[in-house]
């Protein structure tokens, strides 16, 4: 390994090369992944800010890196940037919160 | 990231970046002389299309100086109110001899602020007389509000039927100020309602209105199309303005933004993005092999960026006093590695994409 860090910048250009030890699989993943990010029923634009959201939640250095770039080439504002990252945060919490009434309903069937 | 606004030109701080020798330096050396990105010729070679060269002409560009009433971040130019470039009117009368028997179908005006030239009505006067297809003013608004005596410039170009290029970094105060200047934004959509106010900009309308977007920072355009709709959308809902078609323009990395790339650590990130997204196909249509570029003092450049970095063409023909289109078209184009900044994803050129 060349860096003495896990996350490094430059290894973001190097996704493309995931290809070369399996061609057919990294070109059906690039294919797919290309496509979906195509305009259709939503927009590109509104697409990246998904990704954007999504970057934070999955906490993917790269992905917020390329769709930080994304979305400020599409001409997102940095309120719209900020506001579709708390949709991500407070799905993740609520995801969280939401398994507390699965400890509520333990508590209710072991606790006298 | 954030830096403090400057408020003087780079010829005026006597900031080494004044110097096109210095720029070309740079661009030339780090990442590009240890071979870690390709320089643009070795780029072009690859496809065989090393070395450049010019089509057929078809817009003359005219720098009438390089004084502004704005000093943007991202100016290529190093235009602003401490520049006292000014084209003179003999220099204009040669030009106009240039535009009375020239084959290009277009003749671009653009500075500085190419209005607070003193004899620039005079010049569209005289160069509307010529035939010219299409005769573009390249105006950055404000300078319409900047003074009384600008005033009627909307009435002006409707006169002469001048196509009005504006810039509009974003629909958005903040983004454009950011850029641009504090209290632009406000300035520019006053005039833009006043353009439209005129007949400018509106869907059938003759009286061609056209904005220019660059993006406000170290980033590539998106997409010209999906921006325009973007950028039409909201100046029509927030401010009921029209305008006819979006040039997404990449910012190069020359001068003033050159300066910016280095000072906010940007410099070799962007420079990737600019390889990376070297695209052949706007190669072939890149403004350089369809433009001559004329200095305010009259030397003529492959393009208003080879202006900028001092590179003239590279002919016998070096000045507008001894033009000759056929002997100018028999060149080869002077490149270097801000060249990447045209030949990025859909390609850029002063009249926006290119593939």
């Amino acid at each position: 390994m060349a860096s003495n860090n896990y996350y490094d910048p430059k290894d973001l250009r190097k996704f493309g090369n995931i290809t070369e030890w399996s061609e057919e699989l990294g070109t059906k993943f690039f294919d797919y992944y290309g496509k979906v990010f195509e305009e259709g029923a939503l927009t590109a634009r509104e697409k990246a800010l998904i990704a954007l959201a999504v970057s934070h939640t999955e906490q993917c250095p790269y992905c917020i890196d390329a769709y930080t770039k994304d979305t400020l080439q599409r001409g997102v504002t940095k309120e719209e940037m900020m506001e579709a990252i708390h949709v991500g945060a407070a799905i993740k919490s609520g995801a969280t919160l939401v398994h507390g009434v699965m400890m509520m309903n333990k508590v209710n069937k072991l606790d006298m | 990231m954030s830096l403090k606004k400057k408020t003087q030109s780079l010829h005026k701080r006597n900031d080494e970046l004044a110097n096109a020798n210095r720029q070309l330096e740079i661009l030339s050396n780090g990442i590009f002389k240890n071979g870690e990105l390709p320089t643009f010729a070795n780029k072009i070679k690859e496809t065989h299309q090393f070395p450049l060269r010019p089509k057929k002409l078809e817009i003359l560009q005219i720098n009438v100086g390089y004084m502004c009433n704005q000093v943007c971040e991202h100016c290529h130019v190093d235009a602003g109110p401490d520049r006292k470039e000014i084209m003179t009117r003999e220099t204009m009368m040669q030009c106009l001899e240039v535009i009375r028997k020239t084959e290009a179908h277009t003749l671009d005006l653009t500075g500085g602020a190419p209005e607070m030239n003193p004899d620039f009505r005079w010049l569209v006067e005289e160069a509307s007389k010529a035939g010219i297809k299409d005769f573009i003013v390249r105006s950055n608004l404000t300078i319409i509000r900047a003074n009384k005596k600008y005033y009627d410039l909307p009435e002006f170009f409707k006169k002469h039927n001048v196509h009005v290029v504006s810039s509009m970094p974003h629909w958005t105060r903040g983004k454009t100020d950011k850029q641009r200047g504090d209290g632009v934004f406000d300035k520019s959509i006053k005039a833009l309602q006043e353009l439209n106010a005129v007949g400018y900009g509106m869907p059938d309308s003759d009286l061609k209105l056209d904005l220019v977007y660059n993006p406000s920072g170290a980033f590539l355009p998106g997409d010209q199309a999906s921006m325009e709709s973007d950028f039409k959308k909201a100046l029509m809902e927030d401010f009921g303005i029209k305008f006819h078609n979006l040039f997404a323009i990449t910012n190069l990395p020359v001068s003033r933004f050159l300066d910016y790339l280095i000072a906010s650590e940007n410099y070799e990130d962007y420079m990737y993005q600019l390889v990376d997204a070297y695209n052949p196909a706007a190669v072939e249509n890149v403004m350089c092999t369809n433009t001559i570029s004329i200095s305010w003092d009259g030397w003529l450049y492959d393009c208003d960026f080879n202006q900028m970095l001092g590179l003239k063409v590279a002919s016998k023909v070096k000045h507008i006093s001894e033009y000759n289109e056929a002997l100018l078209n028999n060149r080869n184009i002077i490149i270097s590695q801000h060249c990447y900044g045209c030949t990025a994803g859909a390609g850029s050129s002063c009249q926006g994409v290119v593939a």
